[in-house]
């Protein structure tokens, strides 16, 4: 089946999920030395958005990976992929309007997985793949980076405890910077392949590349751009959930937190698992809370993340499978069509809700009141 | 092994990720000490050239750590690299 319009439109929306992706995961890297004032939020963000593009294109062998081990690939049509990506751009919309840092590999991986179901049933699903290299990884990753980080802040705190306030945020500032550029890298690295790896799906489900072929270069360049544009515009509302919302930061965690979750997404990937840089990043974050004496982890906000992340999966799969179930009832490329333009108005409807109570750079750093949005009386009584 | 869990995996990511997300910052904090206790430990004898604090064990012990840790950023940057680029194997016959 051979459909070049549809081939473009999949390849836009793959670049659109990349682009969500990327302002999704800014506060990955970047919260933590938002939240201690070691780069200032616009510098924070550009700096990211550069290192993801440096990160993108430092891996250039990427074949049609991530869906290869979860899905029956030869089951993979153009329909189920446009599906798929429906499914994860949904749910990485409203998470972020939400300002939770949600996983968008998981968001993606179960747009994809929805589909497929929906498109060729459970038995196209490659469910101990599925098992062992994502969720049991996704549920063990946050717990391995909380140890790291705790045992890291511990360690800063001890061996710097005869120094100055003053030097030592200094000093810790310039350690945050650069264990926070690390995080950024293996991002670009990481998760700009998945894009990557979704649009070689598609242009060989369409027949324009031979199975088995790896990405070409116009594909690993549109991603990486992407995904630096993204990253560049910066997920503010995730950002704050990050940098303020859990714990409150010192320059020794925001280092302790950076450093751990570097150290555990490089060592996961060159073991080859394919780690969320979400669960990782949140999981140091909440680690540097237990490492510092009198540090108070926020345990509300913690909850409503992990629960978050029990849903992605089955939630984008729900979008997934219904967008597919939608496409193939309408049929042929008007059913893609349709289902892109429900996409794109649901996208615009989200962004204007976030309109409402902004987050940018002014006020990313405000005070935590138990919301993500500083001053939005209605949902205070909450808290 | 596990057919669910790669069990060793996990121990090498617990170990490796506890000395290199632990022990690299760790590291990096010694050096900061052992910078910023030149002053108070020696009175720096007027030379210009002094690094801080001028006690040049103290800026010794600072400039090896921080090398270390620049060292294992540089691994962990080739490791990224390696990762996109395998090295090649036969590719597969596909139908």
């Amino acid at each position: 089946m051979k459909n070049d319009l549809i081939l473009v439109l999949v390849v836009i929306t793959a670049l659109a999920f990349d682009f969500t992706n990327g302002f999704h995961d800014t506060g990955n890297a970047m919260a933590t030395s938002i939240a201690t004032g070691a780069l200032s939020p616009r510098v924070a963000v550009a700096l990211s958005g550069l290192l993801n593009l440096v990160g993108a294109f430092l891996s250039l062998a990427v074949a049609a990976t991530i869906a290869s081990g979860l899905v029956n690939t030869a089951d993979v049509t153009l329909q189920v992929v446009a599906a798929g990506l429906a499914g994860g751009i949904i749910w990485n919309l409203i998470t972020w309007l939400f300002g939770i840092p949600s996983s968008s590999s998981h968001a993606l991986i179960g747009g994809v997985i929805g589909s497929t179901i929906a498109a060729a049933g459970g038995s196209a699903v490659k469910w101990h793949g599925l098992t062992s290299k994502v969720i049991i990884p996704a549920a063990l990753s946050p717990i391995i980076a909380a140890l790291v980080a705790a045992t890291g802040t511990w360690l800063l705190y001890r061996i710097s405890r005869n120094m100055t306030t003053a030097s030592r945020s200094h000093g810790f500032r310039i350690g945050q910077v650069g264990s926070a550029c690390m995080v950024s890298l293996a991002h670009g690295t990481n998760d700009a392949q998945k894009t990557m790896g979704v649009i070689t799906l598609a242009l060989i489900a369409n027949g324009t590349l031979a199975s088995g072929s790896q990405a070409p270069f116009w594909v690993i360049l549109s991603c990486a751009i992407a995904i630096s544009l993204g990253t560049y515009i910066g997920g503010w509302r995730v950002i704050r959930t990050l940098g303020k919302g859990l714990v409150e930061i010192d320059s020794p965690q925001g280092m302790a937190a950076e450093s751990s979750s570097a150290a555990v997404i490089l060592l996961s990937s060159s073991f080859g698992y394919s780690l969320s840089t979400t669960h990782v990043a949140t999981g140091s974050i909440i680690g540097t809370g237990l490492g510092k004496r009198g540090a108070e982890v926020r345990w509300g906000v913690a909850g409503r993340m992990g629960s978050a992340w029990l849903l992605t999966l089955p939630c984008s799969a729900l979008v997934g499978a219904g967008a597919y179930a939608l496409a193939h009832a309408v049929g042929g490329s008007v059913g893609v069509i349709i289902i892109l333009i429900i996409l794109a108005v649901l996208a615009a409807f989200i962004y204007y809700r976030s309109r409402k109570n902004k987050i940018d750079h002014n006020n990313v750093n405000a005070e935590w009141s138990g919301t993500v949005a500083p001053t939005e009386p209605e949902h205070a009584a909450a808290a | 092994m596990n057919a669910w869990v790669n069990f060793s995996a996990i121990w090498k990511i617990v170990v490796f990720g506890l000395i290199a997300g632990a022990g690299l910052p760790a590291l990096f904090a010694i050096g900061m000490v052992s910078l910023a206790r030149g002053p108070k430990t020696q009175t720096a004898g007027g030379d210009s050239d002094a690094v801080v604090g001028g006690n040049p064990v103290n800026t010794a012990i600072a400039a090896v750590c921080f090398l270390i840790v620049l060292a294992a950023i540089a691994w962990g940057i080739y490791e990224i690299y390696k990762i996109g680029h395998p090295a090649p194997t036969p590719a597969p016959a596909t139908k």
